[in-house]
């Protein structure tokens, strides 16, 4: 471990590793100041900034916040690092990175060029100097495109998961939320149920409900139930209809053994989905949540701050090239982040996971013990949009009834479409002018009482 | 309404031409969801705009609400068990919500009150705990009837029970130490979940194998949303909760290894939504 100081004016503040200079200068964090790793001031949060930007790249090929052979996800991000991709950006430090980001010449050819020689702690090391309009300008050039029945991550295109809830799956009331969705031009993400109990009938029963609904429909979309990667094994082999399968990760193995799964038995996952081979148009076959603050929330941070290892929780994604990976942003509450840290956190992880490569959605979202409102969903939603993500929530009326928290709804959507035109999917969007529910690319046609699609409430 | 000429203006218009209803909002009745809201443009008209401050108004108030011990004591100690009480190390409200690993840890004194109830011959079945958690009221509606439909059928069983606990403050690991300090085989706490807009009382039920600080949720089981009428009624949550416990002591686990698979009851008509919407 190398000590490392930085100067302002008379002050000298000094770092005793890396993992400690990353957490000094992380933007504040509720959950960073609850593990006692923050900044103790702001004037040594711009220190730790300054010293981190003279920092060369190479020196996080060096050092691991969390040592290689303690951590399964540390040997991932070692064992996957790209020293070619890397050589164009080698002989940077972390403040010149940010400038390579920045000039016109890096476009999104080059960006995802050097994805695979990017550490996760190199993006989140870059994104702790760079302000939101920064990381909304690099991001916007990143594209992550990636497929399964629809096309999510081109140019001028915004999906959105169609998320309709129930409090005991009761499954009439799943489809009248479906109806709801798909009538406002929701879904072309996934259409994707958290069950209330992580029970392998119930989840093959909604399974089989909604790969009924696609098929009778032709809606060119894939379907998913949030159950444990273990149930959603049990379920394939009991032969229901998986299209993707959804796990949540961390980025320490700690943190992943909390959640009960291992880079094995996602990979076993992994290959059972894809060997069914229900894509249409590609193959992208896992969805995986994340969000800062799990592993301190799960013991399991080693007194890495939870940007970095949000980041991290990426590097593990991208090794099984997800269709969705979603930054569940503001659902873990207040203790790690709180009102306006909600924002900018949305911002990085949606970054940082770009800069990785990855096919970046974002839940836009308060619990109702947070110290935010809807006002702050449209300030990170706008932003978001600008910056390109592939894919937000669409949950009626912003109100989930089963994991009571709000997100963003379909008409926050359709706002998001409107104001800075951006289209769904390709395939979706095709499927919507058959159906007549668009009236042009933006905005919705007046739906009348005959429609076909509100007989799926009655199947 | 009042049509009377001398009543101030409506402050509900009824549906406008400038954002008519949806054509399928009588699905409405299939989900408390807010479906069908209906769009001025692509945006929500200005009644269920307000609806939905309205919600996040009362969630809010929820969340600062403190439980009613009494009333929640004697609603429990009518169904038999003996009960204690006890404080999490969260000082107040506000030190609960920013600092959760206090919530998860008993306070000194009611630790050391725990540790001092005379242990039984052979190790309880299992400690149940009662905890406020991000709703008091979920708590003070739901886990006495939960608790009177479960109560039974441990007995006819022939589980040994510890006394019940009611925890202030506590958060769902708050039951492992409990557990432990009562020499219980398992934990079991019911508490007030997350309020959410339309669900600002729902209680979830958390069940941990060999309870002891430091167990992780991986290690645990949970049913959520359980509440009266509008979620998981009390009976199915019951039958749900004792097949985990059941199996849970059967095969001496916990977590994601034990799967939820009791054979289902009919769940419950969804029922409608509120005024409020």
């Amino acid at each position: 471990m190398t000590v490392r100081s930085g100067s302002v004016g008379a002050m000298r503040h000094r770092f005793d590793d890396l993992r400690t200079l990353l957490a000094r200068a992380s933007p504040a964090r509720s959950g960073d100041r609850l593990a006692g790793i923050a900044a103790a001031s702001a004037e040594e949060r711009v220190a730790a900034q300054m010293a981190l930007a003279d920092l060369p790249l190479r020196v996080f090929l060096d050092e691991a916040v969390i040592p290689y052979e303690t951590d399964e996800i540390t040997r991932i991000i070692v064992d996957t690092h790209d020293a070619a991709a890397f050589a164009p950006i080698a002989h940077l430090t972390v403040g010149g990175f940010r400038e390579w980001l920045l000039a016109y010449e890096t476009d999104g050819a080059a960006l995802a060029a050097v994805a695979p020689g990017i550490t996760p702690e190199m993006a989140a090391a870059v994104s702790k100097i760079m302000r939101l309009q920064d990381m909304v300008l690099v991001a916007r050039k990143a594209r992550a495109v990636a497929r399964f029945r629809s096309t999510l991550g081109l140019p001028g295109r915004l999906a959105s998961r169609l998320q309709p809830n129930h409090p005991t799956d009761d499954e009439k009331g799943i489809a009248a939320a479906i109806v709801d969705g798909l009538m406002y031009g929701c879904g072309d993400a996934v259409i994707g149920i958290n069950p209330a109990t992580d029970n392998l009938a119930q989840v093959t029963r909604l399974l089989e409900m909604l790969d009924g609904i696609i098929r009778a429909y032709e809606i060119p979309t894939q379907s998913c139930v949030l159950t444990h990667v273990t149930t959603a094994l049990e379920a394939m082999r009991g032969g229901a209809p998986v299209d993707l399968v959804f796990q949540s990760i961390g980025g320490t193995e700690a943190v992943n053994r909390s959640f009960g799964v291992t880079a094995a038995l996602l990979a076993e996952a992994h290959a059972a989905a894809a060997s069914l081979g229900r894509g249409s148009v590609g193959d992208n076959v896992m969805y995986f949540e994340t969000g800062q603050g799990s592993a301190r929330s799960a013991d399991g941070h080693h007194g890495v701050d939870q940007q970095t290892l949000e980041a991290r929780a990426y590097g593990l994604a991208r090794t099984f090239r997800p269709f969705l990976v979603n930054s569940v942003v503001g659902f873990i509450g207040p203790e790690y982040l709180n009102g306006r840290e909600i924002i900018r956190a949305g911002i990085e992880d949606h970054f940082c996971g770009k800069l990785l490569g990855l096919p970046m959605g974002v839940d836009v979202c308060y619990t109702n013990h947070a110290d935010a409102d809807s006002d702050d969903v449209d300030v990170l939603l706008t932003l978001l949009g600008n910056a390109g993500v592939n894919f937000v929530m669409g949950v009626p009326g912003a109100d989930d009834i089963m994991l009571n928290y709000q997100s963003t709804s379909f008409h926050d959507v359709l706002y998001l479409r409107q104001t800075q035109g951006l289209r769904p999917a390709p395939e979706f969007e095709a499927w919507l002018d058959r159906m007549r529910l668009f009236d042009g690319p933006l905005r919705l046609a007046r739906a009348d009482a005959g429609h076909a699609l509100l007989g799926l409430a009655r199947r | 309404m009042s049509a009377s000429p001398a009543a101030p203006p409506s402050a509900d218009p009824g549906p406008s031409a400038l954002a008519p209803p949806d054509p399928w909002h009588t699905l409405g009745r299939f989900t408390p969801a807010r479906i069908g809201l209906g769009r001025a443009g692509g945006s929500l008209p200005t009644r269920p705009a307000l609806a939905f401050q309205l919600a996040h108004a009362r969630a809010r108030d929820a969340v600062q609400r403190a439980l009613d011990t009494d009333a929640l004591r004697r609603d429990l100690a009518r169904l038999g068990p003996a009960v204690l009480e006890a404080r999490s190390a969260a000082p107040d409200r506000a030190g609960f919500i920013a600092r959760p690993d206090l919530g998860r840890a008993l306070a000194p004194a009611s630790a050391a009150a725990l540790a001092a109830v005379p242990p039984p011959p052979a190790p309880f079945d299992a400690a149940l705990v009662v905890a406020d958690g991000l709703s008091a009221r979920a708590a003070e509606r739901h886990a006495a009837p939960l608790l009177a439909a479960l109560l039974p059928r441990l007995d006819r069983a022939g589980w040994r029970l510890a006394p019940l606990v009611i925890v202030t403050q506590g958060r769902v690991a708050v039951a492992d130490e409990i557990g432990a300090a009562l020499g219980a085989r398992m934990a079991v706490i019911l508490l007030g979940e997350r309020p959410g807009l339309s669900s600002p009382d729902s209680l979830g039920a958390y069940l941990t194998w060999a309870p002891r600080r430091g167990r992780t949720n991986a290690e645990r089981n949970c049913i959520s949303n359980i509440r009266e009428p509008d979620g998981l009624g009390y009976a199915a949550a019951a039958h749900k909760l004792f097949h985990l416990m059941h199996e849970a002591r059967r095969r001496g686990l916990s977590g994601v290894d034990l799967k939820e698979d009791a054979p289902a009851l009919d769940p419950p008509p969804a029922a409608r939504l509120d005024g409020a919407q």
